[in-house]
């Protein structure tokens, strides 16, 4: 793509705001871009897109759990309930890449498993590759669900969860829900595995499997509350079923009832504040490591210069760049 | 007549898979077809009739007429057997998700002529496990698919005993790439399942239920490498005798015979050099027809220009002459089994019937044949057999004489006709089929229909067997829409497993290796050029639900470095035009068969200019003749790719420059 093929940031965001769905793919577009011309212009349309609305309105919201699992389907049940209800969906679907010996591509089946049938304008997919980047979810997730959650009303992040992924995810939901199938050790290796306290959610899917549905969910009850993490939230745990589309509303009712904790306790701008800090120092390490981080004053100069911006960190982001790529040079 | 040869046997049944435009102009070529020697009648059926929409669906646009005949109705059903005495015919129907809504239309139309159904005799093809893998007609999910399949069976061995419910295809098993142990596997495991499904119905009494084994028969293919295909066909039938012996008690060795229909294969038939597909033809027809004691009760022969387009009745007629020749004039059928005895026959038959047996064990070990297809073990089985193949036929290590070996060729002059060597179906068929269905929907009965149509809810809610109703939905002038719509509210709609999810297999050969070297840095470099990795769409817009080629595609794709979204069949152009936006795709590629290119890929360019994506490259694969690929081009199509373009390497190549093209860089030639 030419330079003069890339479109300008400030109108972009604009007519991302008037939630045109041209805009949104071509928007999403531009951050995925890595030449050094489409970054400035990422920065610039993320800063507009910034400010205290992004960091309070809408929902974004965090599915994991092990394959086979029916994340796609229960991500398709819910959507059909939030399209009833007349709220709008933006969906990021994240899928594994081959390793880069093996070419690095990607085959990317959440959007065939997700969509429903009818031509719908209220939801919009955007199916994403790992790029085997470290923890399992891109670093471009990030910035597209900020951009998502300026024009839909629920954004949905879907990540394939083995381990790792979970942390990343946690680091970019306002809440996480796991998806766990029953009668499967899947589970039971993850609740041994120490990052239970990650999820907000617990649903536990093919309740229609009747007595192994209810067994893990029991198993899951009496390990998941951890009154030490978030004061006052009581992890549920929700049995679903995505094929007989049961209990996908009392699973609405937990997300919107986090959603509200969260505000209530005025938790939910620092949440993604914190977010979007630990996604800045995540890009910067990626690309430069940890002598990069040092020629800006480290982590803890890093911190001090994202609070005091903290409703618009991206173009804080790329003068952190800037500064250390100068360096770079200049310590040549 | 010598000692050693026995009184001549009866020919199996001919046919010729046929049908189009309309149910007029079908049967018209089914009373010449019939003139000139073919025995029996084989319906081809087009895509809406197929997968229960009318003509005037949306859906269908573009479709009506194309793969085969459209029949939306019962006075459709009538006009398709005019002059046609049903009682003395045996028509076999190429029918699954919707067979039996066209048995109950052809069961309707005999009571009409005052038939009694009891003389009927021909077949449904009504087997939904192979559309989930392979063919892609398929409906209703697997539960209510399995009771339709049932049902049928359930009425027929009672009203229509000369019927065979359900012909359990392997054919189009092998279509999709399966080995003749899978092909063996798979398709008695789905034997099994329709069978257990009957018997749990309770419909049959135990002590008829050999009855119902007896009506089973199987749809088979025979590929060209046709000493192990006849064996195949030996292995089926020992297998099928034991399996109907030890599962089902079946005691009469002649009710467990395996009774099977063959249409050779189409897999293997080439675009370039296609009169070669003659011999082909001839010679995989010899492997369903020397064993006397394995031997087709029905051959249909595909044409030779399958692979260019639509067949012409003169090129049914060398097909259909192809099978008289070797029934009427060699002494084939004045002999016993010419085979038996042979330790080498003996020998592979056992090593066949041993792989089938261990792969049988191994489907049953997940929960059977459903569950199987559920996980997306079959597909995933049977995608990578396929990409094997093409793997195999791309380093060359399977010859394809014309495609990757002996190429040179004095032009052919069976393709220099003004028609190009291929039929073309009748670009009005569309709107005067829609026509007839709105009139026709004007002059029945209102009252009539919406009465047998709650009938036939009723029955589809309280699980009593659909037939009754369905014929008396046909006898009112319900529609072919109506019926599948009716069912779609009651049963819901399946959503498949695609089967792409396989991994790399990074031992395999991928063709040629320093050629996929070379593609992945072409596509890496390209990505980082362009500021992202390269990511492609493929889909399926249409009715056609042949998902071999899209599938193939998809995971060349992947394995060469491109981020593939794929997104499956039956999408209308919005739909594609939508993925292509939201996705933010380089390229858009379009798989299509069923020979409505022309006006599908128009719309999909049309949607695509709606949404400002003009410029976005578009490519298409499938059967498209070269005058169309010549009138694709010119609508904006970026590339065409058909069957003999057999190098998946050099596609990818090529799909890699459309995209620099598209985006101001330079081309970077075919591979080295």
């Amino acid at each position: 793509m030419t330079q003069a093929q890339l479109p300008d940031p400030e109108q972009l965001a604009v007519r991302i705001l008037r939630r045109e769905r041209a805009a949104v793919a071509s928007g999403l577009n531009l951050l995925d871009n890595k030449l050094a011309a489409a970054r400035q212009r990422s920065a610039g349309l993320l800063a507009a897109l910034s400010g205290e609305r992004a960091l309070n309105d809408g929902h974004l919201i965090g599915v994991t759990g092990p394959p086979g699992a029916g994340k796609s389907s229960l991500v398709s049940a819910m959507i059909r309930e939030w399209r009833l209800a007349g709220r709008t969906v933006g969906v990021l679907a994240v899928d594994p890449s081959s390793r880069p010996e093996l070419g690095g591509g990607a085959l990317l089946g959440d959007r065939i498993r997700i969509k429903n049938a009818a031509y719908d304008e209220g939801l919009f997919i955007r199916s994403l590759a790992n790029r085997n980047q470290l923890g399992g979810v891109a670093t471009e997730v990030w910035p597209m669900s900020w951009l998502m959650l300026a024009c839909f009303d629920i954004v949905v992040v879907e990540t394939v969860g083995v381990g790792q992924t979970e942390i990343d995810i946690a680091e970019i939901g306002d809440t996480i829900c796991y998806v766990a199938q029953p009668a499967s050790g899947d589970t039971i290796q993850y609740l041994k595995s120490g990052i239970i306290e990650i999820p907000d959610v617990f649903a536990v899917n093919k309740s229609d499997l009747g007595a192994p549905a209810h067994k893990t969910a029991s198993e899951i009850s009496r390990s998941a509350p951890r009154q030490d993490r978030r004061d006052d939230w009581d992890y549920p745990v929700c049995l679903v079923s995505a094929t007989m589309n049961t209990g996908i509303q009392q699973l609405h009712a937990h997300f919107d009832r986090h959603r509200s904790f969260l505000a209530a306790a005025g938790l939910l701008g620092k949440l993604r504040a914190r977010h979007q800090s630990a996604w800045v120092v995540r890009v910067l390490k990626e690309e430069f490591g940890t002598f990069g981080i040092e020629l800006v004053g480290g982590y803890a100069e890093i911190g001090r210069r994202l609070n005091e911006t903290s409703t618009n960190q991206f173009e804080e982001c790329e003068r952190l760049r800037q500064q250390i790529i100068s360096r770079f040079k200049s310590s040549d | 007549m010598d000692s050693l040869q026995t009184k001549r046997d009866r020919p199996w049944l001919m046919r010729t898979y046929s049908g189009h435009s309309s149910a007029k102009a079908s049967n018209t070529l089914y009373r010449t077809n019939l003139a000139k020697g073919q025995t029996g009648l084989s319906v081809a059926f087009d895509l809406p009739t197929q997968t229960g929409y009318d003509a005037d669906s949306p859906l269908a646009r573009g479709e009506v007429g194309k793969v085969g005949v459209p029949i939306s109705h019962i006075e459709d059903m009538d006009q398709l057997f005019d002059q046609i005495p049903l009682d003395q015919m045996n028509t076999a129907m190429t029918i699954n998700a919707t067979a039996p809504w066209l048995l109950s239309l052809y069961i309707g139309l005999a009571q009409r002529r005052g038939i009694d159904p009891k003389q009927l005799s021909g077949t449904t093809q009504n087997d939904i496990i192979k559309e989930y893998l392979s063919r892609g007609t398929y409906i209703y999910p697997p539960g209510p698919s399995m009771r339709l399949i049932a049902d049928t069976i359930n009425y027929t061995v009672k009203h229509v005993p000369k019927w065979n419910p359900t012909n359990i295809c392997s054919y189009h098993l092998q279509e999709a790439g399966a080995t003749p142990v899978q092909e063996l596997a798979y398709a008695l495991c789905t034997a099994m399942a329709v069978l257990d499904r009957v018997q749990a119905s309770g419909e049959i009494k135990p002590g008829e239920f050999s009855q119902v084994v007896e009506r089973i028969s199987f749809f088979v293919n025979a590929g060209i490498r046709f000493v192990e295909e006849c064996c195949k066909l030996r292995a089926f039938g020992e297998m099928w005798d034991e399996l109907t012996l030890r599962r089902y008690q079946v005691e009469d060795p002649k009710l467990r015979r395996f009774r099977y229909g063959v249409q050779v294969n189409s897999l293997g038939l080439t675009e370039p050099q296609p009169e070669n597909n003659v011999q082909r033809i001839v010679l995989e027809m010899l492997a369903v027809s020397l064993s006397k004691s394995a031997r087709a009760r029905a051959i249909q022969l595909p044409a030779w220009n399958e692979a260019m387009g639509l067949p012409r009745p003169w090129d049914q007629q060398w097909a259909l002459r192809m099978q008289q020749v070797l029934a009427f004039e060699t002494d084939l059928l004045e002999y016993g089994d010419i085979l038996d005895g042979s330790p080498v026959i003996a020998a592979k038959v056992k090593q066949l019937v041993e792989g089938a047996r261990k792969e049988i064990e191994n489907v049953e070990a997940q929960g059977g044949i459903i569950a199987a297809i559920e996980s997306g073990y079959v597909k995933r089985e049977l995608v990578g057999s396929h990409m094997q193949r093409l793997r195999a036929i791309e380093s060359g290590e399977l010859k394809i004489i014309g495609v990757n070996c002996f190429q040179e060729t004095a032009e052919s002059p069976l393709t220099l006709g003004s028609d190009g060597g291929i039929m073309k179906t009748d670009p009005a068929a569309e709107r005067e089929q829609i026509e007839r269905l709105q009139a026709h929907r004007k002059n029945r009965n209102d009252g009539e229909v919406q009465a047998a149509l709650q009938g036939l809810d009723d029955a589809a809610r309280c699980g009593e067997n659909i037939m009754p109703s369905s014929i008396r939905c046909a006898l009112a002038g319900v529609t072919t829409g109506e019926w599948g719509d009716s069912l779609r509210a009651v049963f819901g709609e399946f959503r498949p497993p695609t089967g792409i999810d396989i991994a790399i297999d990074s031992r395999a050969v991928l063709g040629k290796k320093d050629q996929v070297t070379e593609l992945r840095a072409r596509v890496a470099s390209t990505g980082e050029a362009l500021g992202r990795p390269l990511k492609l769409l493929v889909g399926k817009p249409g009715l056609d639900g042949h998902s071999n080629g899209a599938e193939q595609v998809a995971v060349k794709a992947r394995d060469v470095g491109f981020e593939v979204v794929y997104d499956g069949i039956r999408l209308t152009p919005q739909q594609i035009a939508q993925a292509a936006e939201e996705e933010g795709v380089h390229m858009v590629g379009l798989s299509i068969l069923s020979g409505s290119h022309m006006e599908l890929v128009a719309s999909v360019l049309e949607e695509l200019r709606l949404r400002d994506l003009a410029k976005l490259p578009v490519i298409a694969g499938g059967i498209i003749p070269q005058e169309d690929g010549t009138k694709l081009a010119a609508l904006g199509v970026s590339a065409v790719y058909t069957p003999k373009d057999f190098s998946f390497n050099s596609i990818m190549a090529d799909m890699v420059d459309v995209i620099r093209e598209a985006n101001g860089l330079g081309r970077l030639g075919p591979l080295p």
